[in-house]
Order: structure tokens, then C-alpha cells, then sequence
């Protein structure tokens, strides 16, 4: 299974030249990076834990590059993505998503369906690898 | 007959009764100056031979507001300058010969707070049927930030619904189920699960899909969920369908958005010929329930494609993000819809921006200040596929949802692969534009190298390659063009 969250998920893994590409854009208008990291790619989990501060006053994406480099050296079997925010009026949310590392092997998510009156199912979600507290997921692979 | 008017200002007065000209009676003031809380129209007017146009403007004006036909002693008893619409201008309309602009006036009081059902009772309520004039249509209209604030708005907006979905930085991806009728519910849900499971954000109910003999809208829903479900579960992403609850009363749809809420549906759907206040009401249903509500504008062509007569769609559009609602069709310039690029461009800006400046060229007539009303999320659907990406996210920019029924459904490879197809070309646009390359000339270059590393879009590339839809539009901006410094 590929995790398709973020919005480059359908193309071959971005190239760290091609994330810097990406992240100028950001920068290019004044959206501050940040970097996040998790082993719960469960769609509604939001808050994925933070690398730091967003990086609001860094305007070159080398530096935005070593970050992404030694998130993924002190994670290296855990979901990373990069974000860019932007605080304008109006907007004051996300304005871009995109995945720079996966785990070697995904094993996906299964489907909990719960039998109701009435013909109704009870749907949830839930990843396999969350059976595993976090910290100890992805590794056996 | 015709009706006689005797208008001599020298030998008559304003009340004497009888038949007076409507600009006599204070309906055209030309020096009248707007006031910051009055809502202000502009209509096409098209007066019947000889009838003078500042007359016809004039008339428009008193018949959406206080006046009849002929002097009633009982206007009298109010404050009647107060409630008369005032044309304060009257422009030909440039190589359009017999027709002309009325910009008109109201003050607030004509109006009850948050109700489009009263504001259009007034506005387009008598004065279309209007012997004296052949043709009539309201082009565009400002609304005060005071009326603005008396309607809540969107529901959720661009912004909530992208937090809600966690998908951002590109526009979302839809397809409408095909064929829009004769499916059963069983068939039905394998689209929405192959479709989203291929890489779509949402699948979509067609306008007519309600609860016919073939498929009635409670199985629907249940195997549709069964589908969307199944594709969050193989994707690690939220989906969506669009439920459309239009049926016959309020209290069916009621009962059929509910449904959708309980078993889990983060959308559902209403059709325009609902009616304003029943998609109103939704609207609160909507807010409070947390459920993003989807308005197909089914039927709006019978009166906003037509020049000279009927509803801008710049207009419906207005009225649709005061009502309230997260999606709206906006056109996609290049599908198989009516929709020229300067006018739906007019459509776009009216959803999205919190300041709409003037721009006769999109057709904008006024300022708009919705004073941080959320926006609507424009949806461009009908005869779009992935080889014209490059042109969608130019015409159309990043906050839109791009639906391609045919274009998914009818792939070659299958639902998933045309949903695949899709979205690569897409995210390889998004990239590209990102990177700071010339997307717009470069697209198909782009899709083409895309499509190396997946055949479901080379397949689609080789389906429908160059497909277009070139007709002249009718509906068109007829301002003449005057470069704007700095643009």
C-alpha cells in the first residue's frame, strides 16, 4: 500500500533537488516551512509531531534541506512531510503538503466494519502498523 | 393600447393622479450619489421601439420597488423618496445597438435582513414581465457589507473544508457518476469506490439523481459509503461522495442529510431548483451538523446564458455565497459548458475573493467587499479530461474542484485507472508550476513526460489527446477593454 496524503503522493519520491525546487516556491512567497513527522498515518490524525518551529525567518532552502536531512537520520522508518504556511489574511492555514520520506514497507489499513440494525454499517479505519506502540512501528521490515 | 403619459413638470404635479413617467416621479436621479448601505443593480435594459431608454431604466427601478402604474395617493403616507429605487445612470451598451445599462439604487430598509427569497422578490420579482421592455437582465449587483453581514455564509469555506479534508496546495479532484440514471445502488457504489480508490478526492450524485424506481437514495447511500470507506482504507486519505438530497419537501431532505451524516458522509448535495430559501435552510443544516454542502446549479441556463434577458450567473453566484454554500459550478472555460474565459474568470473572483475590484472586462460592475464571508469553492465540471491540466489550472488556479466524469469513468484501463490518470497529471502540473516552469505552454510536455512512468495517463493522453469543445459564447462581456495600470 502507498499512503497517497499530500499532493506529489502519485509521482515517483521527490529528489532533495526537486523538494528545494518545491520549498523556493514556498519561500517565494513568503511561506514559512515547517516539518513534521509521525508512525500514525491515520487520515484524521492531524497533528503529526513537530521538527522543530515552523523555520519563519530561513530564506534559503539549503537550510530547509538539512532539516528535512537529519529529521529523516533520527526517523528513519517513520512518515516525514514538509509544509508550507501561509499567515495572510484570509488564508492563515496550510498551503502546502507534500510527503519527502515513507517507511521501507507500508502496510496499510484495514477497514473495521461493525454491523448495524437497518442494514447499517459502522466504518473505521485503522492502520496496521498502529497495533505497535508508537516508537516501535516500521521496524520489523 | 398604449398607455398616454402626460409629463410636463411645468403644468404637473408629482401627485396629481393619473399616468406620470416613472423618471418623473423620482425613479431617475441622475445626481442621486449611492450611499455605502444601498444595494446597487445594473440591468441590461432592451426598451421596446421608442420607448426612451432613461424611461425604461426609470420604470425597471419604480417596478422593483414602490411604484404602479399609475400615481396612488397612498404613497403619501410614507416616506417615499426614501423607498424609491433610484436609476442614477444609463449607459449604451458598447456594440450592442438598442440596448443600454440602468445602474440602480435601494436603499437597505426595501429589504429583510438574510433572505435572498426577499431581496430577489424585489429585484427580479415583477419588473421582467414589463411590457415596455423587450428584454431584461440583471448583469451584476453590489451588496453593502450591512446586508452582507446579515447572512451567515458558507457553512465551512476553502479554508475549513481543506483542513477538514487535509488536502492542500493543489485544487481536489472529482468525477460524476456515469450514466447519471439506470445504475442500481449495488453498480453505483463500484464507481464511487473504483473512482476514489483511483486517486479522486470525491465522486459526485448527478442533479437528477434523487430516488427513482431503478435506485432509491437510501441504498444509495449505503453502498456508496461502502465504497468511500473502502477507498479511505486503501489510500490512507479522506473521501467523499456527494449525496444529493433534492427531493420534493424540506422534510425529505432533511431525513436524507441526516441519513448521509450518520452513516459518515463529510458531504451532501442540493440542486439550485430547490429554491433559495430551501437551500438556505440546508445551509444552517449543514453548519450545525459539520457536513460540506455541494450546490449542483441545475437549471440555471434557462436564465443566465442569454444576453439580453434573465440572471447573470455572476449574480446567482453572489447570492449563492450569501446563502450559503461550500460548492458551487462555476464553468471551465474549456469543457463542453457554456462559459467564456473573461466571464467565468468574473464567476471565479465573485466566489473566492474577500475584495472583488470592479472589472467590466470579467463583467464586475461594482466593488464587492464580502468583509471575510468565507468563500465558496468553485467546481469546474462537464467535458474536462487530464490532456487539458495545463489550461485548467491556469484558467482556473488551485482553489477549485476539477470533476472529470466521462473523463475517469470512460478510461479505457477503467474507473481507478482514469481516477490514476487524473491525478497524476495533475500533481505533475502542480509540481511543474511550482518549480517556476511555463506550465501553460509547457503542459503537454509535462503530461507526456508524466505519463512515462504510468500508462494509465498515457492512455488517456491517447483517448482523448486534443479533445475540445470550440463554440463561440453566447454569454460574453460586452464592456470594451481599457488596460488598468499595473495589470
Amino acid at each position: 500500500m502507498r499512503l497517497t496524503q499530500g499532493s506529489f503522493s502519485y509521482l515517483p519520491d521527490l529528489t532533495d533537488d526537486e523538494i528545494s525546487l518545491q520549498v523556493q516556491y514556498a519561500l517565494d512567497h513568503s511561506w514559512p516551512i515547517s516539518i513534521e513527522y509521525s508512525d500514525d498515518p491515520h487520515p484524521r490524525n492531524t497533528y503529526w509531531e513537530l521538527w522543530g518551529l515552523p523555520m519563519f525567518d530561513l530564506v534559503d532552502p539549503a537550510g530547509v534541506l538539512r532539516e528535512i536531512q537529519s529529521c529523516r537520520a533520527t526517523f528513519p522508518q517513520h512518515y516525514v512531510r514538509v509544509l508550507a504556511f501561509d499567515a495572510s489574511l484570509g488564508r492563515q492555514t496550510t498551503a502546502m503538503m507534500f510527503l519527502v520520506q515513507r517507511p521501507g514497507f507500508e502496510p496499510g489499513f484495514r477497514l473495521q466494519r461493525t454491523e448495524g440494525a437497518d442494514r447499517q454499517q459502522s466504518y473505521s479505519v485503522q492502520a496496521y502498523s498502529s497495533e505497535q506502540p508508537s516508537g516501535q512501528r516500521y521496524l520489523a521490515r | 393600447m398604449s398607455v398616454t403619459v402626460h409629463d410636463d413638470p411645468a403644468t404637473q404635479d408629482r401627485w396629481d393622479p393619473g399616468v406620470h413617467s416613472y423618471a418623473s416621479m423620482g425613479y431617475y436621479a441622475p445626481d442621486y450619489i449611492a450611499k455605502d448601505t444601498d444595494i446597487l443593480a445594473v440591468f441590461r435594459v432592451t426598451p421596446q421601439p421608442g420607448v426612451d431608454p432613461i424611461e425604461a431604466g426609470a420604470a425597471v427601478a419604480g417596478e422593483s420597488s414602490t411604484a404602479t402604474w399609475t400615481v396612488v395617493w397612498t404613497d403619501r403616507l410614507t416616506a417615499n423618496s426614501h423607498y424609491q429605487a433610484k436609476c442614477y445612470k444609463v449607459e449604451p451598451v458598447p456594440g450592442r445597438p438598442g440596448e443600454h445599462m440602468a445602474y440602480i439604487a435601494y436603499d437597505i430598509d426595501l429589504f429583510e435582513e438574510g433572505s435572498i427569497a426577499n431581496l430577489t422578490s424585489s429585484i427580479i420579482g415583477n419588473v421582467f414581465g414589463f411590457k415596455p421592455l423587450q428584454a431584461l437582465r440583471l448583469e451584476d449587483m453590489r451588496i453593502p457589507i450591512a446586508y452582507v453581514k446579515t447572512f451567515a455564509g458558507p457553512p465551512h469555506g476553502i479554508v475549513m473544508e481543506r483542513e477538514y479534508l487535509g488536502k492542500y496546495g493543489r485544487p481536489l479532484l472529482g468525477a460524476t457518476i456515469k450514466p447519471k440514471l439506470g445504475l442500481s445502488a449495488r453498480n453505483y457504489g463500484r464507481v464511487i469506490y473504483e473512482a476514489c480508490r483511483g486517486g479522486l478526492d470525491f465522486t459526485k450524485d448527478d442533479e437528477n439523481i434523487n430516488s427513482q424506481p431503478f435506485m432509491k437514495w437510501r441504498d444509495r447511500f449505503l453502498f456508496g459509503m461502502e465504497g468511500v470507506n473502502r477507498a479511505v482504507a486503501e489510500t490512507g486519505e479522506i473521501k467523499g461522495h456527494y449525496f444529493n438530497v433534492t427531493a420534493g419537501t424540506m422534510e425529505q431532505m432533511y431525513e436524507r442529510a441526516e441519513f448521509a451524516k450518520e452513516i459518515g458522509s463529510v458531504v451532501v448535495m442540493i440542486d439550485l431548483t430547490v429554491g433559495y430559501t430551501a437551500m438556505q435552510s440546508m445551509s444552517n443544516w449543514a453548519r450545525k451538523n459539520g457536513v460540506l454542502l455541494h450546490l449542483h446549479r441545475a437549471g440555471h441556463s434557462t436564465y443566465t446564458r442569454q444576453k439580453t434577458h434573465g440572471v447573470s450567473f455572476r449574480v446567482i453566484s453572489k447570492w449563492s455565497r450569501l446563502i450559503g454554500v461550500d460548492h458551487l459550478h462555476a464553468g471551465t472555460v474549456v469543457g463542453k459548458l457554456e462559459g467564456d474565459p473573461a466571464t467565468t474568470r468574473g464567476y471565479y473572483d465573485t466566489l473566492r475573493l474577500d475584495h472583488v475590484p470592479t472589472n467590466v472586462a470579467n463583467g464586475i460592475y461594482f466593488d464587492q467587499d464580502w468583509a471575510s464571508m468565507a468563500p465558496v469553492m468553485p467546481v469546474a465540471s462537464g467535458g474536462i479530461h487530464a490532456g487539458q491540466m495545463h489550461q485548467l489550472l491556469d484558467y482556473l488556479g488551485e482553489d477549485v474542484i476539477l470533476q472529470f466524469g466521462g473523463g475517469t469513468i470512460g478510461h479505457p484501463m477503467g474507473i481507478s485507472a482514469g481516477a490514476e490518470a487524473n491525478r497524476v497529471a495533475l500533481e505533475a502540473m502542480i509540481k511543474a508550476r511550482n518549480e517556476g516552469r511555463d506550465f501553460l505552454r509547457e503542459g503537454p510536455d509535462i503530461l507526456r513526460t508524466a505519463a512515462k512512468s504510468c500508462v494509465a495517463l498515457q492512455a488517456a493522453l491517447n483517448t482523448w489527446g486534443d479533445v475540445s469543445f470550440d463554440y463561440t459564447s453566447t454569454d460574453t462581456p460586452d464592456a470594451v477593454a481599457v488596460a488598468t495600470p499595473g495589470n
